[in-house]
């Protein structure tokens, strides 16, 4: 089962080695990994995507919170949640492919941030899912360069990570 | 008052009370020493390794409670004392490693011993840090002492640039500290353990499994009432041998691949198992596939919610400091009405002393030739089982967890998780420190012996007399066996050739040497050694059978009541 996992940690040098260092050790599995300060630069918020049964899930709990700059983590995906991931893709846009990939960005709700003679770059955010379906969507020759940030995601409601 | 980075070092060690550091002194930790030099509060113990400052901080540690602390120089120091600090790790011993760094100006520069200390130490160690400004230095301290006793016990290691022990900074050594990011739980929850009561209550086949959780809490005296009032066999693991009196009836021997049949059989057949402050590791509970053939309820008592639940799915879990849960189980027992069921109770340990029948510790001895077994056995009756007994790593640390019946808890100090030769000389040492006066004895085979033999000039420096009981026979023992029963018989590279004269290699470091090879000398040497050589350290060479092997035995991957037993073969 995948698994979101958001973890606050204390912002100091070292805390990402600490937790790639324990899924490369205890050998779990990393889908996506994002981390940046909230908005007490105190801390860091960090989101792992990972893939696993759900005794493995809960040891990688068990094993963040042991470790000590380690302040909350919670499990996102038992309870209601929303997730999001940034994508950015370059693609050719020239000729009747250029009005083509002007569409399919506006259906995905997407935003040209780039324009040269031949090329856009796309920003789309969404869930993991919706990202994948626009690279389906388009023509796969068309597509020059991606980015994508990984996910992050944040309970919904009353259910909140905070120190 | 504005102390140097090197001053305050010094201070927050005195603060912290500490008697001994363990180390070796090196350039980037020169202006520490040098502060250690004008100072007498604390005393230096110079080895001839680091990795045996390590571990003689550590067994100071584990045979005393108190925290072990060593020092070493940057790049190989910290890279010698590796070892030394992942053996700490894996049997949770809490220790306060400082190690020197090049100046932060050249950190990342590959400039001469710089060592990335702390990625290198990162997964063996509680946790680490980089001081970076002298400024930080003594609350960094604060914490690593902090954190390395409290909670499920561990090494931390404080990583400090040479320049940040030249510049100044106002010293405050905080009296508490807390930490937002680490809470160590305390107390069990009272409902879990209303619920472990009621299952202990209500058991058939009750087992009780303790660990070395039970040592690091000092939690034996409860530990000893809670089974006492329940009359349940118990069963220790290597790490938790002393923790309950090894010659009381009520305890089955220690458990595990080299295991008693008695201890290892309930184990399995147990139908409520009450763990305490153990793992379930694989050399334990075996295949843990085969181990859930038998339906049981399992209580879990750990101070580390990681160890509970996962190599074995527990039913009732309790998060805690040993010693607490543990008080408010006795309290709950005496509070209830009801008692354990005694006919049943009857019947299970009927059971189990047909188990015990079996005598699954007899050996066959020869006339000629000595047995390790019977070394072990006169070595507990001449020191009259209450010797601190280290060991290193192979057949004869398992001899000696067999045979040597600890009745306290601190005196087996060996290394059980990372399993490390090399481990019992300075190990020894370290207890020395920390038992003034104790009577010491180092089990080890001559392999194992050799990776820190050079201990022995740190011994005759500080005149330990510890007496080291070399069980010789001529091979890495340990993995011959393994080749004997699992690869045909095929000795690859498990005989010690060109072995020294162990005699005289402790006579030229100034000890006293002795080659026995008889079996009615054993008893003798080791009274003369314990005797009129008391204040010595004596080598005690034995030559042993070269081909005895440990038994019983649980072969890696098998279930555990699939043993091996000596009388089989
Ligand atoms: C540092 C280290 N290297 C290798 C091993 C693997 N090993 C385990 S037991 C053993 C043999 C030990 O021989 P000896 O010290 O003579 O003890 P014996 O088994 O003969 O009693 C070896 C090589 C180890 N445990 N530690």
């Amino acid at each position: 089962m995948r698994h979101i996992i958001s973890i606050l940690i204390e912002n100091e040098a070292g805390a990402l080695s600490r937790v790639a260092g324990l899924f490369s050790a205890r050998g779990y599995n990393i889908e996506s990994l994002t981390v940046a300060p909230t908005e007490d630069p105190s801390l860091s918020r960090m989101t792992i995507v990972s893939i696993g049964s759900d005794d493995i899930i809960e040891q990688i709990t068990k094993q963040l919170n042991k470790l000590i700059d380690v302040v909350k983590v919670v499990d996102l995906s038992e309870a209601a949640h929303v997730e999001r991931e940034l994508m950015l893709v370059k693609v050719r846009a020239t000729g009747k492919e250029r009005e083509e990939m002007k569409r399919m960005a506006d259906i995905f709700r997407g935003h040209i941030i780039d324009v040269t003679e031949s090329s856009y770059v796309i920003e789309l955010t969404g869930d993991t899912r919706k990202l994948d379906a626009f690279l389906d969507a388009i023509d796969r020759s068309l597509i020059l360069e991606t980015v994508r940030t990984g996910v992050c995601g944040i309970g919904r409601g009353d259910r909140i990570l905070k120190v | 008052m504005q102390l140097t980075g090197a001053e305050i070092v010094i201070r927050c060690l005195q603060e912290e009370k500490v008697e001994y550091i363990f180390g070796y002194p090196g350039g980037s930790v020169l202006f520490i020493y040098d502060e250690l030099f004008k100072q007498d509060q604390i005393k230096h113990i110079l080895v001839r390794h680091e990795q045996a400052a390590v571990h003689a901080a550590d067994a100071y540690s584990r045979s005393s409670n108190k925290i072990g602390v060593c020092m070493v120089t940057s790049g190989p120091g910290v890279t010698n004392a590796v070892t030394g600090i992942a053996t700490a790790y894996m049997d949770s011993i809490p220790l306060v490693i400082l190690t020197g760094q090049v100046p932060t100006a050249y950190i990342g520069q590959d400039a001469f011993q710089e060592a990335d200390t702390v990625g290198i130490t990162r997964p063996c160690v509680k946790h680490n840090f980089l001081v970076k400004d002298v400024k930080d230095l003594a609350l960094t301290l604060k914490k690593a002492f902090y954190i390395a006793r409290t909670g499920r016990p561990g090494p931390v290691l404080v990583d400090i640039p040479k320049d940040v022990t030249i510049q100044k900074a106002e010293f405050h050594y905080p009296k508490t500290i807390s930490l937002r990011s680490y809470n160590p739980v305390i107390k069990g929850h009272a409902g879990q353990i209303k619920k472990a009561v009621q299952l202990l209550l209500d058991a058939k086949r009750p087992m009780v499994y303790t660990g070395g959780g039970v040592i690091l809490s000092d939690a034996s005296d409860k530990l000893i009432k809670l089974v006492r009032m329940l009359g349940f066999p118990i069963t220790q693991t290597l790490m938790g041998l002393g923790g309950y009196p090894g010659t009381d009836r009520q305890h089955l021997g220690m458990l595990g691949m080299h295991g008693t049949f008695e201890a290892n059989m309930a184990m399995q057949n147990c139908d409520v198992l009450l763990a305490i402050g153990a793992r379930f590791d694989d050399r334990v509970i075996g295949n843990p596939a085969h181990f859930g053939q038998v339906p049981r309820k399992i209580i879990h008592v750990d101070i580390d919610p990681s160890s509970i639940s996962k190599r074995v799915k527990v039913d009732v879990p309790i998060v805690g400091n040993v010693p607490d849960v543990l008080d408010e189980m006795i309290r709950q027992l005496e509070a209830s009405q009801s008692r354990p069921d005694e006919k049943a109770l009857a019947a299970w340990w009927a059971q189990i002393e047909e188990w015990r029948a079996r005598d699954c510790l007899k050996y066959k001895m020869g006339k000629d030739v000595i047995m390790p077994q019977f070394v072990v056995e006169k070595l507990y009756e001449v020191t009259g089982g209450d010797a601190f007994v280290t060991s290193d790593v192979g057949q004869h640390q398992m001899f000696a967890a067999q045979y040597y019946k600890f009745d306290k808890p601190r005196r087996w100090i060996n290394s059980g998780g990372l399993g490390t030769m090399g481990f019992g000389l300075p190990a020894a040492m370290g207890v020395l420190f920390a038992n003034p006066g104790a009577t010491v004895a180092c089990i080890t085979g001559e392999a194992s012996i050799q990776m820190n033999i050079q201990e022995l000039s740190t011994c005759k420096q500080f005149r330990l007399p510890i007496k080291i009981i070399n069980l010789n026979n001529g091979y890495l023992g340990m993995v011959r066996q393994w080749q004997q029963m699992f690869h045909g018989n095929r000795y690859s590279e498990s005989y010690v050739d060109a072995l020294p004269d162990f005699v005289k290699l402790a006579e030229a470091y100034g000890h006293v040497g002795m080659r026995i090879t008889k079996p009615e000398d054993v008893e003798p040497a080791l009274r003369e050694a314990f005797g009129k050589h008391k204040n010595d350290l004596v080598f005690l060479d034995f030559v042993i059978d070269p081909k005895a092997n440990v038994f019983p035995m649980v072969a890696a991957g098998k279930g555990l009541s699939e043993m091996i037993l000596a009388e089989e073969l």
